[in-house]
């Protein structure tokens, strides 16, 4: 063991100097991607689903309709990259769950990190990776027919990030809340995931159900970015769907940080 | 540096439930100290340490922590305090190293001091050989070091310390106060730490502030709290006669309570050191001639017996639920 004295100036932190925002969540985002950079390959292991998905699901359906099979793709493998958001961001607050039991959700509160950086540098962080993924699901398609046009890609892939940081909030939200009852957690993930799925036209198309579903649709905000996804990835950016997507988008981030941060406050008393 | 008025905590249980976790709690921390704060679980220890760490919000009363007030400016507080919590404050997946990095960036170093920080901070807790480790690997005495490097990350001049020794061995707890009584030394800060483990608090803290029920109950030196709420005792064995040492034993200094039982006599005394070889001089001179003589120096759990009438360390064997209550409701 070496003598110690710790040279670095000695209390080096700013009395008045308030950061801004936007460095507290870079700095929880980049904290968070640090296992991920020094175990690249966990995500390796997000692929496997969107990729089974492709795989036997993909098929099914082009065998279900007469349309080409490239047409298909262009209409399945869009909404494969909002179904990974949805998967990869909802469960994001079993992290936390984890964080809240060992004490490191708690460290950080006692830090000079302001609450809703906090929450929004995790869901940032699950975007990172689903980034990735998306463009090897992208490359993987394309000797299929699937065609992607570069701008729309583009958008699209910021469109789910946007969703992506609202879904992640309200799954952080949900570990905060129920975090005397960690079970409760999947219990309410797995009951809202899948009626948010299947509702958004994702894996079938919703117009062919019946006219209730149809309006239950229209209340998924899922529903509004899948097709916005889809005709982005055509190449119709100007479409009043890409329009209505930003709007579920947008909303879904608002709805999420609101709730995400009021019960992250409310949870200290 | 910490000055708290009528601290007080009620957590809501349910509609029909409260629970009064800290009723008006007065404590006055000047600079420099190192202060233990010892109750049996449950007594609002930690909620205590929550409210003045900006953790938990004050039902009412006033906290001020580093000069500035914990319900007014709770960024400006943890910027200026340290705090290891009873849990492990790295992330799991994390490599210690790396979380030491990144919290030195949260606390505002710059990257190329934040890398030699957590690299001197390393060193200092004899973690050289484990910090590119993940967490998750290390051993509870590791993670426990790297919990305090992390509260040290900014060097800062107040230190929480819930529990610090909670679940480590004693060799494991005695490598970890050398640690922190060394960093303190170096950087002149004050300590604040619960405990509920009697030593701990005797051969660490220089003041001890017993609390229970919520309440500070007594608040002195180890050494005070003992001379003034407990008191030394003699026990003595004759071959002669128990009543002449029972006499013997009246006339040292501050004897009282002397209690005779066969052949043992018992009896509190100001200073049992010093009476014990006068004892044993006065008996032999007198015809009774001691077979055994023990000085015996009062613990903290004497201190907190006569204080409450129970004993701390029965406490402990009952009743850890009430704490992680505690816990999960703050």
């Amino acid at each position: 063991m070496s003598t110690l004295t710790l040279e670095t100036p000695v209390r080096a932190v700013p009395t008045s100097s308030r950061r801004p925002w936007f460095s507290d969540v870079w700095l929880v985002m980049t904290r968070e991607l640090r296992p991920v950079v020094r175990e690249p390959f966990s995500v390796v292991f997000g692929l496997i689903q969107p990729l089974v998905f492709l795989a036997l699901f993909g098929p099914l359906l082009a065998g279900s309709t007469d349309l080409p099979s490239a047409d298909v793709w262009q209409w399945f493998v869009p909404a494969i990259l909002v179904m990974t958001t949805l998967f990869g961001t909802s469960i994001t607050g079993s992290n936390l769950q984890t964080d809240m039991q060992t004490g490191a959700h708690e460290r950080l509160l006692v830090t000079p990190l302001s609450r809703s950086s906090q929450l929004v540098g995790r869901s940032l962080k699950e975007i990172v990776p689903l980034v990735a993924q998306a463009l090897v699901v992208i490359v993987v398609m394309l000797p299929f027919g699937f065609r992607a046009d570069p701008v729309g890609a583009v958008v699209g892939l910021a469109m789910l990030a946007v969703l992506g940081v609202g879904l992640g909030s309200l799954s952080y939200a949900l570990a905060i809340a129920v975090r005397k009852q960690e079970w409760m957690f999947w219990a309410v993930q797995q009951t809202v995931l899948f009626p948010l799925l299947i509702l958004s036209g994702m894996l079938l198309p919703i117009e062919s159900g019946p006219q209730w579903m149809k309006v239950a649709s229209a209340f998924d905000p899922l529903r509004w970015v899948v097709e916005a996804e889809r005709a982005l990835f055509a190449g119709d950016l100007t479409v009043s769907a890409v329009a209505w997507g930003w709007v579920a988008a947008v909303l879904t981030a608002v709805v999420g940080l609101v709730v995400g941060v009021r019960t992250l406050l409310r949870s200290a008393d | 540096m910490i000055q708290t008025r009528g601290l007080t905590k009620v957590f809501e249980v349910s509609k029909t439930q409260t629970v009064h976790a800290v009723r008006g709690i007065d404590l006055d921390i000047a600079p420099g100290e190192l202060v233990a704060v010892l109750g049996p679980n449950g007594a609002g220890k930690t909620t205590t340490m929550r409210m003045l760490t900006t953790l938990v919000r004050p039902t009412a009363g006033t906290a001020v922590v580093a000069g500035v007030d914990v319900v007014r400016d709770p960024a400006t507080v943890r910027r200026h305090i340290g705090y290891v919590g009873q849990g492990n404050g790295a992330g799991h997946t994390q490599r210690g190293v790396d979380e030491l990095f990144s919290q030195g960036l949260i606390y505002g170093l710059d990257r190329p001091s934040a890398r030699r920080r957590a690299h001197e901070l390393v060193d200092a807790l004899d973690l050289s050989a484990h910090a590119t480790r993940k967490v998750s690997e290390l051993s509870g005495g590791q993670r426990r070091r790297l919990d305090v490097a992390l509260g040290l990350v900014h060097a800062p001049q107040l230190l929480f310390l819930d529990e610090p020794s909670t679940g480590l061995d004693p060799q494991n707890r005695a490598n970890l106060w050398d640690h922190i009584l060394r960093l303190r030394a170096e950087h002149e800060m004050t300590i604040m730490l619960t405990t509920h483990y009697l030593d701990e608090a005797d051969t660490m803290a220089e003041r001890v502030v017993v609390v229970d029920h919520g309440q500070v109950i007594a608040d002195d030196t180890a050494d005070g709290l003992k001379r003034t709420l407990a008191g030394d005792r003699v026990v003595l064995t004759t071959t002669g006669s128990a009543a002449v040492v029972a006499g013997l034993l009246a006339h040292v200094p501050g004897a009282r309570d002397v209690v005779v039982d066969g052949a043992r006599v018992e009896a509190r005394v100001a200073d049992a050191g010093t009476a014990v070889p006068e004892l044993v001089i006065a008996a032999s001179r007198a015809g009774a001639p001691l077979l055994e003589a023990l000085a015996v120096r009062p613990t903290l759990d004497d201190v907190f017996l006569a204080l409450t009438g129970r004993s701390l360390r029965d406490e402990q064997a009952s009743s850890s639920s009430d704490e992680i209550e505690g816990r999960d409701a703050a």
